[in-house]
């Protein structure tokens, strides 16, 4: 670290973009600086860096963290001067017929979305990873709901479940099955959101947990083979346990990303019928633009907020590799 | 990647090991089916149901329902509400498509969404880019501290913070400018990503200090390096960064919905939901499948890449 004496004026541009350097790489200019001032200036050209990145956190991510906490014991109204509340927040929000609604729905719709969104991609991978052929079409099949923007995905299966013109129902008419009020009905419309959300969403899953079972070494099939275990015993004893890892963190992330559902509820049913698709992300929305009250909402995103950075810090120490 | 949770965290040392790709050709690795079991006749004619089988339903449940979009829209009005419904349609026309595209201001509303993605694209390139650089290279004082900070941040669903953020958006701390209605309530807080700075910074990680020492003693500056050194070397890792965030933008929903009252600014998606009641079936069907359109082209373009930065996502670093 011998070289680049930089003039000790921390007068970085803000955007350290692909400019080429302002007049940096002065050699030689002004004799040896004292280490001092050399380490002043090093830090400068750091933080010329860094403050760009730096400050949208602090703005976008601390503050906006920090400042929920705090409105949510707060009545809240944009243009007027915040008031402390204490708890009243809270207790408002507990009130709400429609809050214990929302976290039975939002918990509902995590348990489905496990049992449905997980078994269905998991069974899938474990298929594809046999088969030897079309390889290449599998996984660009399966990933293409992925990159359908979500509001179409949701959009197009609002359609589908349509009592008039719906495929659905055609098509469990057509395998003279009874057909369903899919989300019509009070209680089959989270079912429905849940077929809607794995449709969606289930190919990341499949490719992820497809290149973990391509890392299981072939050798403990083939002598689990030898030993006469039989195609389910081998699944049993060798994939799930060489993949556990993987499997548990596929499902937290899963977890943690279900618990946010918003689109498919909002853009298909509304949050109906009798409330039986109210999330709380959709609760929170309209806490804070149907009825104006933000304290209310930040309230319920700071209980959103423990409940799932209780299941990222899960996911986090388990991923942590150093 | 929809849902916006933490994906992966060990992303980078697998990113640069490109996996070959899938060829058919490629012998396969020894999987729960023995190869001989599958040698014999009776394997043979196992297998090849059930590949057919799942060809079926992969082409059922994946490919049928963008089928029945993009014919729908083309379908008359009343022949798409008919029961039983029309495999083909009986004529084909374009009319589902034209009027999306005239009756539902398409052009206004993809270029919005242009906009919103390029510059949420560029901002988080060129900050995330130089503030990785400095936190894994220069040495900042707190420089553990903030990566930690920003660490942190991983934890925090980012749809649980809509509301503060919003409230920071609607007015800016210190500066008291109202940033609702503009692209910079997309750009700025998109920066913000956590996730594409720590892959960034655990990619420069691993380029050795003698290569940049290098340069330095040539005479480039910190800038220089980074931009004719550090930045050619991880090409790799801004190519996954920017599907991320180009991804990210043109999926999300609530957001934009939040920050954009103003019909005109609205993103395709938001503007598909909000018209969705006032417009005929067969018009929104055609704008439906015109917004899954720039995506779907894009991951036909780099599916091999997606694909492959997927799924080394998952496997352990």
């Amino acid at each position: 670290m011998k070289t680049t004496s930089r003039p000790a004026a921390p007068a970085r541009p803000r955007s350290a973009g692909p400019t080429p350097p302002p007049g940096a790489t002065g050699t030689a200019g002004r004799g040896p600086l004292g280490p001092l001032r050399r380490k002043i200036a090093d830090q400068a050209t750091a933080y010329g860096f860094l403050i760009g990145g730096l400050l949208c956190f602090i703005l976008f991510s601390w503050y906006p963290a920090v400042r929920s906490v705090i409105i949510a014991f707060q009545k809240y109204t944009p243009g007027s001067d915040p008031e402390w509340v204490g708890t009243a927040n809270f207790s408002r929000v507990f009130q709400d017929p429609e809050f214990a609604a929302a976290w039975r729905n939002t918990l509902t719709f995590t348990v489905l979305a496990l049992v449905i969104g997980f078994a269905i991609p998991f069974v899938m991978a474990l298929v594809l990873n046999e088969l030897r052929h079309a390889k290449a079409f599998f996984r660009v099949v399966v990933y293409l709901p992925v990159m359908i923007p979500p509001v179409v995905s949701a959009l197009l299966w609002k359609w589908f479940y349509d009592p008039g013109a719906g495929l659905a129902n055609e098509v469990l008419g057509f395998l003279h099955l009874p057909t369903s009020n899919w989300t019509n009905g009070a209680d089959t419309a989270l079912v429905s959101l849940v077929i809607v959300a794995t449709w969606a969403n289930m190919g990341g899953t499949v490719l992820i947990y497809l290149a973990a079972l391509q890392g299981i070494p072939g050798e403990l099939y083939e002598a689990a083979e030898l030993d006469g275990a039989s195609v389910w015993q081998r699944v049993r004893h060798i994939t799930i346990p060489q993949t556990r890892f993987i499997i548990l963190m596929l499902m937290l992330l899963q977890v943690i990303a279900t618990m946010q559902v918003f689109t498919e509820p909002f853009v298909i049913t509304g949050g109906g019928p009798e409330n039986s698709t109210v999330t709380v992300l959709y609760l929170i929305y309209k806490y804070a633009f149907l009825y104006n009250d933000f304290g209310g909402a930040s309230a319920l995103s700071v209980m959103l907020l423990l409940v799932l950075s209780a299941f990222s810090a899960l996911y986090l120490r388990l991923t942590r590799t150093d | 990647m929809t849902q916006t949770a933490p994906p992966p965290v060990q992303k980078p040392p697998a990113v640069r090991t490109r996996r070959s790709g899938d060829a058919p050709a490629e012998r396969s690795p020894r999987t729960v089916i023995s190869p001989l079991a599958l040698a014999g006749r009776r394997g043979k004619v196992a297998y090849w149901s059930v590949f057919t089988l799942v060809v079926l339903l992969f082409a059922f449940a994946f490919l049928f329902p963008v089928y029945w979009m993009v014919t729908g829209a083309m379908k008359p009005p009343e022949e798409v509400v008919r029961t039983p419904p029309t495999l083909v349609p009986e004529q084909w026309r374009v009319s589902g498509y034209t009027d999306a595209w005239d009756l539902m201001r398409l052009p206004t509303h993809l270029w919005n969404t242009v906009v919103q993605a390029t510059g949420a694209w560029v901002l988080q390139i060129v900050f995330c880019t130089a503030a990785a650089y400095a936190l894994s290279k220069l040495k900042p004082a707190f420089g553990n501290i903030i990566l930690g900070g920003i660490l942190a941040t991983l934890m925090v669903p980012v749809q649980a913070l809509v509301v503060p953020k919003y409230l920071t958006i609607a007015d800016m701390p210190l500066i008291g400018v109202n940033l609702l209605n503009d692209p910079l309530a997309i750009w700025l807080p998109a920066v913000a990503n956590a996730f594409n700075l720590y892959l960034l910074k655990r990619f420069f990680d691993q380029i050795p200090r003698d290569v940049l020492e290098a340069a330095e003693i040539d005479g480039a500056g910190k800038l220089r390096t980074l931009w004719s050194i550090v930045l050619p070397l991880s090409r790799p890792v801004l190519g996954v960064v920017s599907i991320f965030a180009l991804v990210a933008v043109w999926q999300d929903f609530l957001w934009p919905l939040m920050v954009f009252s103003d019909t005109d600014k609205q993103p395709i998606s938001v503007a598909l939901v909000q018209l969705s009641q006032n417009v005929p079936l067969t018009v929104l069907i055609g704008a439906m499948v015109i917004a899954s359109i720039p995506m779907v082209l894009m991951f036909l373009v780099f599916q091999r890449h997606i694909i492959a930065g997927i799924s080394a996502g998952g496997t352990k670093g």
